[in-house]
């Protein structure tokens, strides 16, 4: 499938000639999805998907276009909007030109077996989670997204590969409690819907009777998505190379802004990554490291933002980086070696939470958030959990939350964890936080 | 076009679907950023396939492709039946469709100036002399603006006779303004934040007044930097336009969702502390509170036709006297749960399946004004502006942030504060509005970012809202 998308790649960068500067990103595949509420299947849905993303640069002046129609007709009207459009535009003084020819290794990425996964599978898999609720309410999804891609510029720079990624997602219900689980791999055979589906029943189950906590700061022990969600805060607003140019980002290089024990970095590059090993721009994803020991070492660039700072793309660029900047997608949290049941019997008053749910900044530079709690929130006394909580609010300093002496466990249970932006952005462990400061509770 | 949309549908029904219907989609759209007197980006997106969906049993199934060929199309409904009826493995009981008048039919949006059709050259312009406009301001950092376009065309066909075309057009944008401090950043934005949208063409952007508010918005954003802090409390609060638009979103318009009422969103987008049960009985809020889902309000961003279940537009009372009488639904969420179809069901793009969406979920006007409620109030807060929002899963806890606040003292508007910030209960909130402002204030504020669903889908809302007043409101929570 690459070489039929690298040839639709060449004949678009052909088609500008020589008069422009061009950049093609190719992307076909087939995403399927299973959808089920109220234990059954309600909604299940596939497509296959086409796309052709063009930028043309005319004499320092560019503009982007797009088409799902890959055919002669539909290539050679898409290079000449975009053309015409290019033409109209100011010049762009910052133009940082076209990615360099540079090879990518380990491109073809997706699992033979996902490629072939049946919707009949899928809902073999959502009838495990269903069944290992015994009763309880279900609710979810399972997917599957297979993608080849091929990139192709006017420099020379031609790069293709394919990715693969599986996920099941749910929630089971007992009627005043929910628990969830989540599992993502790049392999649909590594999905285990009757092992996440017990989890969530689990946390369902645990869930019922719960008490409503007075507000405050707590100590808390937070499962992977939770800690996902903080991680993808952290990497979009602050390791952006455009956010910190701009004076928005709380980042500081080179100062001991996070706790000791906290590595955190981004790696496409790596084998066991999900997604893609190259950029929108055709620049090979580098491994970047964003804190090293607790200090700010690193910011994930594109073509752009590298330039104004005069160093190198780390190929971070994704569709809309010219607004929202480069960020970084293959986020890890490392250097956890403590059992969750370890961290949470080391807690001698606090909260386990399970996932959190509609964060969103309050302040970006100092990336004050709030949020609530969700799908399993769970009073620790003494060592060990003694009861569940309704949904708390909290309005909380994700930075300060990692801050020096703030991190007292790392899991290890690292794996790729859901997150507010997604799956598959994100592999993290649980934590164990001295502080989290909850702002409210069901009564406001 | 419907005949590729008729192949899909019969394909479907070759493949044993009980119901089938397609939409070929056609989307074209144009979007420009600016920002510090520099084009960041200009896109043009050219999108074009067939979405069908076949039912059988308990279970939508649906298939979507770019590829409109005859073969390919009958095969993308064979495809949408077949994966309907892979979902036989864990069923629930059989879905009905509630009954609506099987139409062929033409609608257009009304426009008077088709947005791709006006020069690129003349909407760049006007962003550059915003943006530049705003930089002249000391301490503004940031100076942003930004256009979109959506010009789309769908062709609907149904197993039971549905032909509609529908010619959509929307048009929109805004401008925001950011200082940066040494710990902080102030951000203004015009005329909402992510601006402002509706269906229309670009004479929606004439109409707002984008270069005469550019220095205003600018000198606040910079002023906020050395404003005070809003106090923490319980304070009359005063919410402007947009705002209380937002809150009609969060805490009414996907609350009354009846999909998420039955349980069919409880994973992803939550479920809602409405139950039917108390439909027509329940108290949402204060007795000025009417509420609507009016999808054939002209210019309002969530207007249309027909939805893509070919179901006519309609306006709908949800709250009645402060009252819960009303939900939004689609034909199969109506006939399980024994109501009328609402035809509130739309896609986000004919690769989506299509799911109860919010169309113009608005506030009728009251009658007062914004100067009356600011004379009545003693002390309080006018808060404008979105800064960030966020609500459980029931729709009932929430907490908002505007951009900009002002002081209320002994019925006049004192001093600038920043981070105004209150939070609430959804129903115990409504309870608490005493005065709202009249139709002169009335507006159609538009949402182009709603997203629900799996995979997920941003769909185009709109709620129309005017200034309201609410006492006793939490506000300034801190962490």
């Amino acid at each position: 499938m690459n070489e039929e998308l690298l040839r639709i790649a060449d004949r678009v960068v052909e088609m500008a000639g020589s008069r422009a500067e061009a950049e093609v990103l190719v992307t076909a595949g087939e995403a399927s999805l299973t959808r089920f509420a109220n234990s059954f299947i309600h909604q299940n849905v596939g497509e296959a998907f086409e796309a052709v993303s063009l930028r043309l640069v005319v004499d320092g002046r560019a503009a982007s276009g797009s088409t799902n129609r890959a055919g002669d007709e539909s290539l050679r009207d898409l290079v000449a909007r975009t053309a015409e459009i290019a033409r109209l535009q100011p010049p762009d003084p910052e133009w940082p030109g076209l990615a360099p020819p540079a090879a990518v290794a380990e491109a073809d990425r997706a699992d033979p077996g996902t490629v072939a996964a049946t919707p009949g599978e899928r809902a073999a898999a959502v009838e495990a989670f269903v069944a290992a609720g015994g009763g309880y309410r279900a609710a979810g999804y399972c997917d599957v997204d297979v993608t080849g891609a091929a990139f192709a510029n006017s420099e020379g720079q031609r790069v293709s590969g394919s990715s693969s990624r599986a996920t099941i997602d749910g929630i089971h219900q007992t009627g005043e409690s929910a628990g969830s689980a989540h599992q993502t791999s790049r392999r649909f055979a590594d999905i285990d819907g009757a092992g996440a589906g017990a989890l969530a029943a689990e946390r369902a189950r645990m869930g019922i009777g719960a008490f409503d906590l007075k507000p405050g700061e707590y100590e808390v022990v937070l499962a992977p998505e939770a800690v996902g969600t903080i991680v993808v805060f952290l990497g979009f607003y602050g390791f952006n190379g455009k956010q910190v140019a701009e004076g928005q980002s709380f980042v500081e290089l080179g100062t001991p802004q996070f706790d000791e024990r906290i590595g955190l970095w981004d790696d496409g590059s790596d084998p066991g990554a999900l997604g893609l090993p190259f950029d929108v721009e055709g620049t090979p994803k580098q491994r970047i490291d964003l804190v090293a020991d607790g200090i700010t070492a690193g910011v994930v660039h594109d073509r752009r933002t590298a330039g104004r700072v005069g160093g190198a793309s780390t190929g971070h660029a994704i569709p809309g980086s010219e607004t929202v900047g480069p960020v970084p997608t293959n986020l890890v949290l490392g250097g956890g070696d403590d059992p969750v049941e370890e961290m949470i019997a080391s807690v001698e008053r606090g909260l386990y939470v399970a996932t959190f749910n509609y964060c969103r900044v309050l302040e970006p530079k100092s990336l004050v958030v709030t949020g609530l709690t969700r799908n399993g929130t769970f009073m620790i006394e003494n060592g060990r959990i003694t009861g569940a909580v309704t949904n708390l609010r909290f309005t909380q300093s994700f930075v300060r939350a990692l801050g020096p002496g703030k991190v007292l466990g790392i899991g290890d249970d690292a794996r790729f964890a859901d997150s507010e932006f997604g799956v598959g952005l994100v592999a993290v462990p649980s934590l164990r936080l001295a502080g989290w400061s909850f702002t409210g509770g069901a009564d406001g | 076009m419907f005949d590729y949309a008729t192949a899909a549908v019969e394909g479907a029904l070759a493949a044993g679907a009980v119901y089938a219907d397609a939409r070929v989609v056609v989307s074209r759209s144009e979007s420009l950023e600016v920002m510090n007197g520099r084009v960041e980006r200009v896109d043009r997106a050219e999108t074009a396939g067939v979405g069908v969906r076949a039912l059988v049993g308990s279970s939508w199934g649906f298939f979507a492709t770019a590829d409109l060929g005859g073969e390919a199309v009958r095969a993308a409904g064979r495809r949408a039946a077949e994966t309907a009826k892979a979902s036989s493995r864990v069923p629930g009981d059989p879905l009905q469709l509630a009954d609506v008048p099987v139409v062929e039919a033409e609608y257009e949006t009304p426009h008077q100036e088709a947005p791709l059709g006006v020069p690129l050259s003349e909407k760049v312009d006007l962003l550059l002399e915003v943006s530049t406009t705003m930089q002249t301001v000391d301490g503004i950092a940031l100076a942003r603006g930004s256009l979109r376009f959506w010009d789309t065309d769908k062709w609907f066909v149904s197993s039971q006779g549905h032909r509609i075309h529908q010619h959509l057009v929307e048009s929109g944008g805004g401008f925001d303004a950011t200082a940066v401090g040494e710990r902080e950043t102030q951000r203004r934005s015009f005329p909402q934040s992510f601006g402002q949208y509706e269906t229309g063409g670009y004479e929606v952007v004439r109409r707002w007044d984008f270069a005469g508010n550019a220095e205003r918005i600018a000198e606040e954003a910079a002023a906020l930097l050395t404003a005070e802090p809003c106090p923490e409390g319980e304070k009359t609060i005063i919410l402007e336009g947009s705002q209380l638009a937002l809150q009609i979103h969060e805490s009414v318009g996907h609350a009354i969702e009846l999909d998420r009422i039955l349980g069919w969103e409880a994973a992803f987008a939550g479920t809602s502390h409405l139950e039917l049960p108390r439909l027509g009985t329940h108290r949402y809020g204060s007795e000025l509170m009417q509420i609507t889902a009016d999808a054939t309000l002209p210019g309002a961003l969530g207007t249309f036709g027909y939805d893509d279940e070919g179901t006519p537009a309609q306006r709908v009372d949800i709250v009645r006297d402060g009252v819960w009488v009303g939900v939004l639904s689609g034909r199969d969420s109506a006939a399980l749960a024994g109501l009328p179809p609402g035809g509130m069901v739309r896609a986000d793009g004919f690769n989506r399946l299509p799911m109860v969406r919010m169309t113009n979920v608005g506030l009728l006007p009251g009658a007062s004004s914004l100067e009356e409620m600011i004379a009545a109030t003693d002390d309080g807060i006018y808060m404008s502006t979105n800064r960030s929002w966020s609500i459980d899963d029931r729709r009932l806890n929430f907490q908002f942030g505007c951009e900009i606040g002002w002081e209320i003292k002994d019925g006049s508007l004192g001093r600038m504060l920043k981070n105004p910030t209150y939070t609430g209960i959804t129903p115990q909130f409504w309870a608490k509005l005493d005065m709202l402002a009249g139709e002169p204030e009335w507006v159609h504020w538009g949402t182009p970012n709603c997203g629900k669903g799996q995979p997920i889908q941003v769909a185009h809302t709109g709620h129309s809202a005017s200034p309201g007043r609410f006492r006793a409101v939490r506000v300034g929570v801190k962490g």
